[in-house]
């Protein structure tokens, strides 16, 4: 193909989308209303994902150790543990630490605490995490095996029906996304149809004085990517502000500790990059199914 | 030059070396042998049509109404294709065509239809010029060759108006110069003075002549009994998908 007859393509393209004012914002108001509602989903889905993940990895195992043991076996101990297969981090928090962070706990009620330094009743313990949350208790199986262990505690029960949960909530937005990039596909496609229909003559006298396919497409193409693209800029705009307005309004109002959203960047970029490209792939893909029709002369 | 336009050069060529091993020159524009059309709902259209025509011949089909005058047209430019039988265009057997070849052969035929089917939206000179951009022609020879054709056909000083700015006339002359503008070697017609009064219908037919005189093929399927019965050219008849007829200096043949 030359430089020239592809200049022609856009140039066409770009008259098509002029001439065809009402189909056209037809389209782009069809490729914004998806976009926005398939953005929020996004959205709500990235952060849903990245809450169940902080969630997760607040999950640790506290590994209790015997009451009397040696120095050198605390060191051998955490070496043995370091070496397991997926673990992440080990932290050792001594028996003396442990009763500060009692006595912090505590607040006004420390004093409950006095007197305890001299006999302290608390174990040495490691605070173990599993590279992946959910081997936690895998992991801490292992753990209760080595000797000197006493007890291992990472609320069995309660960590697996958090699992159970967050892979949940993961799954139904999955399918909602998807559900919802189908129905923005077939939506596109549909009103990119009519526009094409409402042309089907020109296609035809294309075809009698002898264009070749691919000269017929490019024109459409062309069309249907400048569609989509243009009609993710305003979703895009919507959303980043939107975002932008609820952090703020939730970082000034109620804080809640677990839930953390993702911060405005890089999201604003992954999230633009992401929507301008469905669109734009949703615009092409709708306008050649749509043309393929009409090629068949 | 462009790459669509030089293979149609190239199409031209190729055609013309064949011609030459062969020691001749190839004489027949269509041929077709035992062709029959079935359409989906059962109607046979053609029942076993053999007919053959030369390069620079000028045929009219006439026949009346649903009789497959129309079919038998659809045929030669590939709208529709034979349930059976071999059709030949300049030698190719359309039926044997790649995908890829289809709008080269396309290229060779120029098609003009009762309705014009003009795009309203360009210009006479858009419209013209259109056929030429498809095939990736340049635009120096696009803007020198769209004026010369235009003129041809009577129609230099219409070169800026919009179609519906055109007497039916002067539209069926701008489809006309769609036509011819790729310069091929056969002219297809449906009914093309069908909606054209007895005058503008003879000038019309004025033209078609002084193209065929240039040594274009023209085959024109007509209900125009005086046009026919005037120009004396040969006449195939069809009826009930049949050849029933086919005259050199023929009549129409049929009270209209």
């Amino acid at each position: 193909m030359k430089i020239n007859t592809l200049g022609r393509h856009f140039k066409e393209g770009l008259k098509n989308i002029a001439r065809n004012g009402w189909m056209t914002l037809a389209s782009v108001s069809a490729v914004m209303i998806t976009l926005l509602i398939l953005g929020v989903f996004i959205l709500l889905a990235m952060n849903v994902e990245h809450m169940a993940n902080v969630i997760e990895n607040q999950v640790e195992i506290s590994v209790a150790l015997d009451l009397g043991i040696e120095e050198e076996e605390i060191s051998q101990l955490e070496k043995e543990i370091r070496t397991m297969d997926g673990v992440k981090s080990v932290v050792f928090v001594s028996k003396e630490e442990g009763l500060e962070q009692l006595k912090e706990r505590f607040g006004k009620d420390a004093y409950l605490l006095e007197g305890l330094e001299e006999e302290n009743p608390l174990n040495d313990i490691f605070l173990v995490q599993a590279f992946e949350p959910q081997k936690t208790g895998v992991v801490a199986d292992q753990i209760a095996k080595l000797s000197k262990v006493e007890e291992v505690d990472y609320g069995k029960g309660t960590v697996e029906k958090l699992f159970m949960v967050t892979n949940w909530v993961r799954n139904i937005g999955l399918v909602f996304i998807l559900g919802l990039a189908f129905t923005a596909m077939f939506l596109i496609a549909n009103t990119i149809k009519i526009t094409i229909y409402a042309r089907r003559r020109e296609i035809e006298i294309m075809k009698l004085v002898g264009a070749t396919n691919w000269f017929i497409r490019w024109p459409f193409f062309v069309e249907g990517f400048l569609l989509g693209v243009i009609g993710s800029i305003l979703p895009i705009i919507l959303l980043i502000v939107g975002y932008q307005a609820l952090l703020d309004n939730l970082t000034t109002s109620l804080t809640i500790s677990f839930l953390e959203f993702l911060p405005l960047y890089p999201l604003a970029y992954q999230i633009s990059l992401l929507l301008m490209g469905i669109g734009a792939f949703i615009g092409v893909w709708g306008s050649m199914m749509s043309v393929r029709r009409f090629l068949k002369v | 030059m462009s790459k669509g336009y030089d293979r149609l050069l190239a199409y031209n060529e190729y055609k013309f070396n064949i011609e030459i091993q062969q020691g001749r020159e190839v004489r027949k524009m269509i041929e077709m042998f035992d062709v029959w059309k079935k359409y989906s709902n059962g109607v046979f259209a053609l029942q076993g049509v053999n007919i053959t025509i030369d390069k620079g011949e000028f045929v009219y089909v006439v026949g009346p109404s649903g009789a497959g005058k129309s079919t038998f047209i659809k045929l030669m430019y590939r709208e529709e294709r034979p349930t059976k039988g071999q059709i030949f265009l300049n030698g190719f057997n359309v039926e044997r065509l790649k995908e890829k070849q289809i709008p080269m052969i396309r290229r060779s035929i120029g098609v003009v239809f009762q309705d014009y089917r003009l795009l309203p939206n360009l210009s006479v000179f858009e419209n013209v010029a259109f056929a030429m951009e498809v095939i990736e022609a340049p635009k120096k020879l696009i803007k020198k060759r769209v004026p010369e054709v235009l003129e041809l056909v009577g129609l230099k000083d219409k070169i800026t108006s919009m179609p519906n700015q055109l007497s039916g006339g002067e539209q069926q002359r701008v489809s006309l110069a769609r036509a011819l503008i790729n310069s091929p070697s056969i002219i297809i017609a449906d009914e093309p003075t069908g909606n054209l009064d007895p005058d503008t219908s003879y000038e019309i037919m004025e033209l078609f002549e002084k193209v065929n005189y240039k040594g274009t093929t023209i085959v024109m399927a007509t209900h125009n009994r005086e046009i026919v019965n005037n120009m004396k050219k040969r006449v195939v008849a069809i009826e009930g998908g049949k050849v029933v007829r086919d005259v050199q200096r023929g009549d129409y043949g049929y009270e209209n």
